[in-house]
């Protein structure tokens, strides 16, 4: 059953940065793009389950801190070696300067 | 009274270090990181283009006008300098060229790292696709046995073949076979253990673009009857290699093995300003691995920031040889001695619970 949590606060993530978010024994990714827009994925790359908040965000890349495998974070869309396997996304909404991600669907 | 049998290493990918390794948590470990700021971080992993363009153009450079000596001089002794340089630029700092923009991390723009990745894995006879895999799996299991594939020198040392590696004559004859084997389609056990397979088509494909290559090359210096395509072409991996064996040796040589904190296995030194830019400053190695989003023109500021927290650099690539060189040695006897470097009083100590620091084995 799908279900809006609140990750974090707006001012918690810098622009063009990332932020782990860790509920319920499972690890989430939350972005702040250049553009001032909010996206969310899985917390751990899919090469070697390094967790990507340690990563650098440039433009719509997310790029692994362990392996530089990159991830457009907006799609999840792997971007080239070492990372072979997509990255699932998360809707995401911002209310009340919280930034809510859905997790419980499929998406991405 | 009860024989304990020592087991050797088997550096097989494949093998039974492979098994043990896996089984006791030393493959895709958790490793040890030097806490630093993630501001500072961030800073430091921004990406440019301008420092690797500006070297780019330097590098290219030197190799066409070393080219162009070696050319004009042919067929008398002048040549000699003019293939030295070349030589060195070639298939040394081709090297560390293939290392930073493997990484992605020498240039912002992507393409141009992959230009770049390209052109240096044809001059070190490196299948483009096989070592990109292989130095992932290099990162992951950093001089773990049975899973590292890039081991420089194994335990027991084979002081013949590590002086040999200096000639790039051992190097030659694996890369080139290597090549003409993958060319034909045929992918050792070991490569397809760090190869995914949907990649494999591709480390073929690429085999035989750096064959047709040098196919070309050999038929040019038959249809003119000179060896100097050859000399420009594929024979600098041999007698250009030596700096980049020189500089590259001491990353992990002599270190601690199946261990999870970089600074038991890998080393920094300082170096001079020419041998950092063929080397596009590799000698800050422990920072490389801990950080390898780092790119190579941060690397002196990253150092700055955790050197607190790290074993005291080598002053310089003699030093850190005259260190080397007795741990090689008992080595020879008792393949289990390393050299255990010590921590500043500002470091956080190496965490015993996670590595097997025999003390009797190490060197402090």
């Amino acid at each position: 059953m799908p279900e809006w949590i609140v990750a974090c606060a707006v001012d918690d993530v810098d622009e063009e940065d990332v932020i782990r978010f860790d509920h319920h024994g499972r690890t989430f990714a939350i972005y702040r793009s250049p553009e001032d827009e909010f996206f969310a994925t899985d917390g751990l790359c899919t090469h070697e389950k390094v967790h990507l908040a340690d990563g650098l965000v440039m433009d719509d890349i997310i790029e692994c801190p362990k392996h530089n495998g990159r991830f457009n974070y907006k799609t999840g869309a792997a971007r080239g070696a070492p990372v072979c396997v997509n990255l699932q996304t998360y809707p995401v909404k911002v209310e009340a300067g919280k930034v809510m991600i859905e997790i419980g669907g499929v998406h991405g | 009274m009860t024989i304990v049998e020592k087991k050797k290493r088997d550096y097989s990918l494949v093998g039974e270090s492979t098994r043990r390794a896996i089984e006791t948590g030393l493959a895709s470990a958790e490793w040890y990181h030097t806490e630093a700021p993630r501001k500072v971080m961030k800073e430091l992993m921004q990406r440019s283009d301008g420092p690797a363009i500006r070297d780019t153009i330097v590098w290219l450079g030197v190799l066409l006008l070393s080219a162009a000596g070696a050319i004009a001089f042919w067929g008398t002794w002048w040549c000699v300098p003019f293939f030295f340089v070349y030589g060195v630029f070639y298939a040394s700092a081709s090297d560390s060229r293939w290392h930073e923009c493997g990484h992605g991390t020498a240039f912002r723009t992507r393409w141009m790292n992959d230009v770049v990745y390209q052109i240096a894995s044809f001059m070190l006879m490196r299948n483009p696709v096989t070592w990109r895999w292989s130095h992932a799996r290099h990162h992951t299991d950093t001089i773990i046995v049975g899973r590292d594939a890039e081991i420089a020198v194994m335990r027991p040392p084979d002081l013949l073949k590590a002086a040999l590696t200096f000639t790039g004559l051992l190097d030659f004859r694996y890369s080139l076979p290597t090549l003409f084997r993958n060319a034909l389609g045929n992918l050792s056990a070991d490569e397809k253990s760090y190869i995914p397979e949907m990649e494999w088509p591709k480390a073929i494909v690429a085999a035989r673009w750096h064959v047709a290559i040098y196919v070309a090359t050999v038929a040019l210096a038959i249809a003119i009857r000179s060896w100097l395509p050859l000399m420009l072409v594929g024979l600098p991996r041999l007698y250009g290699t030596w700096h980049m064996v020189m500089t590259g040796l001491l990353q992990h040589i002599g270190l601690a093995d199946n261990v999870v904190d970089h600074r038991l296995n890998t080393r920094t030194v300082y170096m001079n300003p020419i041998s950092r830019f063929i080397y596009w400053n590799m000698n800050y190695h422990v920072e490389h691995h801990m950080f390898p989003m780092v790119p190579y023109h941060a690397l002196p500021r990253l150092h700055e920031l955790i050197k607190h927290d790290l074993p005291e650099a080598n002053p310089s690539m003699w030093h850190a040889y005259r260190e080397v060189w007795p741990v090689l040695l008992k080595q020879l006897k008792y393949e289990d001695y390393f050299l255990k470097r010590d921590l500043p009083p500002t470091a956080r100590p190496y965490r015993g619970e996670f590595h097997d620091l025999t003390v009797s084995a190490a060197a402090e």
